[in-house]
């Protein structure tokens, strides 16, 4: 087989990427297929093309496989309890304001469990940036019914297809006051690593939103095929980038997802009491 | 905003709750996140005020997870961090208690103990703030029985906290927390604080979670300085590496419970009155130690051989303590605030080897002296 390598005996080309990678975590856990080690890369493009310092970094997530991408990368990480990805975040960030902070989390952790600490986030303007991989289901733990979910998909927990409308994930955001949202989607990579670059250089709180394919379980079931091809192929068709969806109506983006950026603005980031303090501190000396 | 002192050196008339405030400044508290609950929001509210006019952040959280996870992120992140609640806010902190344990953060809660939905006095939480949260540990739980300690524990609780890097508890009771009584506040100087051993080695060489002993505290080296550490609440090695290998897992799960209980002799300090001699012994802790020594004044004029002993920290479980006073009285009688929780504990350390009795109520006050002498006529 070695003697069938093109290059073999000869130095092969390092990707340029692996220095940000912890290589003794190797080989990875994600299913064949998966989008989260596209997010990943993504991400680690989106680094590397800004010059950010991950030693200043952390990398935050709770549980399922969206919550695995930041073990591989070399970033202090916090890791393991479900939908609590926003208020260590804001610890974090309130304690240590220089230290840049980026959430990863799944679309069960981070409007289903973790919705309430979304919405609040965003009301806030914490300063963090939360990539959301949507697989519209939760998927480490077997392939049961989330939140974005579409309406009638079979899951394990929705046999007779889910009865419930699924969130527009972005749309919630903007309403609570999140200062980047985007969506995007995997099968467009380029598209991918502009919003999440974006992404990393907002100042407050940004969401990106990745529609993104788990060909094991909602490919399987949802779908069925464990083909990662088909479900790529499915998640092109129920996209819709936003300029075109402008001008379709109601009806004609029903089962369908806009793609594109819906807020990018700026406003005060959320510093806890120590903003009010500082401000006032400020006017004490003022008047003295 | 003027920039006030930290520590409010001298004698004050000060409610319960804001003691533990003053006491949390005086450790050197910097983070404080809480969520609104009766009977603790005083701590809440002082906080507020008093903690960003010496450089700290206050955070109101969104819920009682908010307010726990965000402090568990500012202590990995480096600070002294702490919330308040009361016991139905207890319930939700478990999660992020669990977290805490696991990835040894050093961390402080403010339980202040009320009867299921109101606000009347107990000490029903006893078992939940040790058993509580999932996954073997041991908790720390300090209980305080007035003002000035309300005070002195908790500096305790944030010095254990970053000695033993865990979550503390200080649990506090209705009765204690709205009382108001003399207050001493040391001179800085005269307030012993500790801190978490920081790492010197470098990330090259820096393994998180190895300690240099079975029960060993490991170094620390906080969030964002370049030391590459993952803080999962999953199983894990010494590198921080996610591990299901049943030997890293049997090594992590023995040492942290192994840290708290090996020092037990020290975290979990008793007290004694007039128990030299006595013929029976009154156990306590929290408020329900104040009655314990009127009844005992009244019995000794009687001439009656009572004495009291007080837990000052119930958790870890004073094992040698109380094992050592059964073999040094007739009778031990626990005194509780609830159905008679801790009493078990009491009666299974004594092991036989004397007389046990439980003085409990469960009626959203504290007893009165009387109460506890009615109740001893049956068995003294």
């Amino acid at each position: 087989m070695a003697a069938e390598l093109k290059n073999a005996g000869t130095a092969l080309p390092v990707n340029p990427l692996r220095k940000y990678v912890r290589e003794d975590r190797m080989p990875h856990f994600f299913c064949p297929g998966c989008g989260c080690g596209q997010v990943l890369g993504s991400f680690l493009r989106g680094v590397d093309g800004l010059g950010l310092d991950l030693d200043r970094m952390v990398t935050v997530a709770g549980v399922g496989c969206t919550a695995r991408i930041p073990v591989y990368m070399k970033t202090d990480t916090l890791h393991g309890v479900h939908g609590r990805t926003l208020p260590w975040a804001m610890g974090i960030k309130l304690h240590s304001k220089e230290t840049k902070v980026v959430v990863f989390a799944g679309d069960g952790d981070a409007v289903s469990i973790g919705g309430n600490h979304f919405i609040h986030a965003a009301r806030r303007n914490l300063d963090v940036l939360m990539i959301v991989v949507n697989n519209f289901n939760f998927a480490m733990t077997g392939g049961q019914v989330a939140p974005m979910t579409p309406a009638g998909a079979v899951t394990m927990t929705t046999p007779w297809g889910s009865g419930e409308p699924p969130f527009d994930m972005c749309a919630l955001a903007q309403a609570a006051g999140a200062t980047y949202v985007a969506r995007t989607a995997t099968p467009d990579i380029g598209q991918m690593d502009r919003m999440i670059k974006k992404g990393l250089s907002h100042s407050g709180f940004g969401v990106v939103e990745v529609l993104s394919q788990c060909p094991t379980h909602f490919g399987r079931y949802a779908l069925g095929s464990g083909s990662p091809a088909k479900l790529l192929d499915w998640i092109r068709g129920i996209c819709v980038p936003k300029d075109l969806a402008d001008a379709m109506n109601p009806e004609e983006l029903k089962g369908k997802l806009v793609t594109g950026e819906f807020v990018d603005v700026v406003r005060p980031v959320f510093r806890g009491s120590s903003f009010v303090a500082d401000e006032s501190a400020g006017k004490d000396a003022e008047e003295a | 905003m003027k920039k006030e002192k930290r520590v409010l050196t001298g004698v004050h008339f000060m409610q319960g709750n804001y003691a533990a405030v003053e006491g949390a400044l005086a450790a050197g508290c910097d983070f404080f996140a809480g969520y609104p609950i009766t009977p603790a929001n005083e701590i809440s509210e002082r906080m507020s005020r008093r903690l960003p006019a010496v450089g700290g952040v206050f955070l109101q959280g969104e819920d009682e997870l908010c307010s726990i996870n965000a402090v568990a992120g500012a202590s990995l992140a480096g600070a002294k961090a702490m919330t308040a609640t009361a016991s139905a806010g207890y319930d939700y902190l478990q999660e992020g208690l669990e977290y805490g344990v696991a990835v040894e953060a050093p961390m402080v809660i403010v339980d202040v103990q009320r009867c299921r939905g109101e606000n009347f006095a107990t000490q029903a939480d006893i078992m939940q703030v040790h058993w509580g949260p999932a996954g073997d540990h041991e908790m720390i739980v300090l209980a305080p029985s007035s003002v000035q300690e309300l005070f002195d524990f908790t500096v305790r609780a944030f010095n254990l906290a970053e000695e033993y890097r865990t979550p503390v508890v200080v649990l506090s009771e209705t009765t204690i927390a709205l009382m108001r009584e003399r207050l001493v506040i040391p001179e800085p100087d005269a307030i012993p604080v500790m801190n978490r051993k920081w790492t010197d080695k470098t990330p090259e060489t820096y393994l998180p979670f190895k300690a240099d002993s079975p029960w060993g505290v490991p170094e620390f080296a906080g969030l964002g300085r370049g030391y590459h550490t993952i803080y999962s609440i999953n199983p894990h090695d010494e590198r921080g590496s996610i591990e299901w290998d049943p030997d890293a897992f049997e090594r992590l799960y023995t040492r942290i419970p192994l840290k708290v209980t090996k020092n037990r002799g020290k975290i979990s300090t008793v007290q004694h009155w007039r128990a030299d001699d006595a013929k029976a012994v009154l156990v306590a802790y929290g408020s329900e130690v104040r009655p314990c020594l009127d009844a005992m004044n009244t019995l000794r004029e009687q001439g009656k051989k009572v004495g009291v002993m007080k837990i000052d920290a119930p958790w870890p479980f004073p094992e040698e303590a109380v094992a050592d006073l059964s073999g040094r009285t007739d009778l031990v009688v626990t005194v509780e605030m609830n159905i008679g929780k801790y009493a078990g504990e009491i009666e299974r350390a004594c092991r036989g080897r004397c007389r046990t009795a439980r003085v409990t109520k469960n009626r959203g006050m504290i007893h009165s002296p009387e109460e506890i002498l009615e109740s001893l006529k049956e068995v003294l």
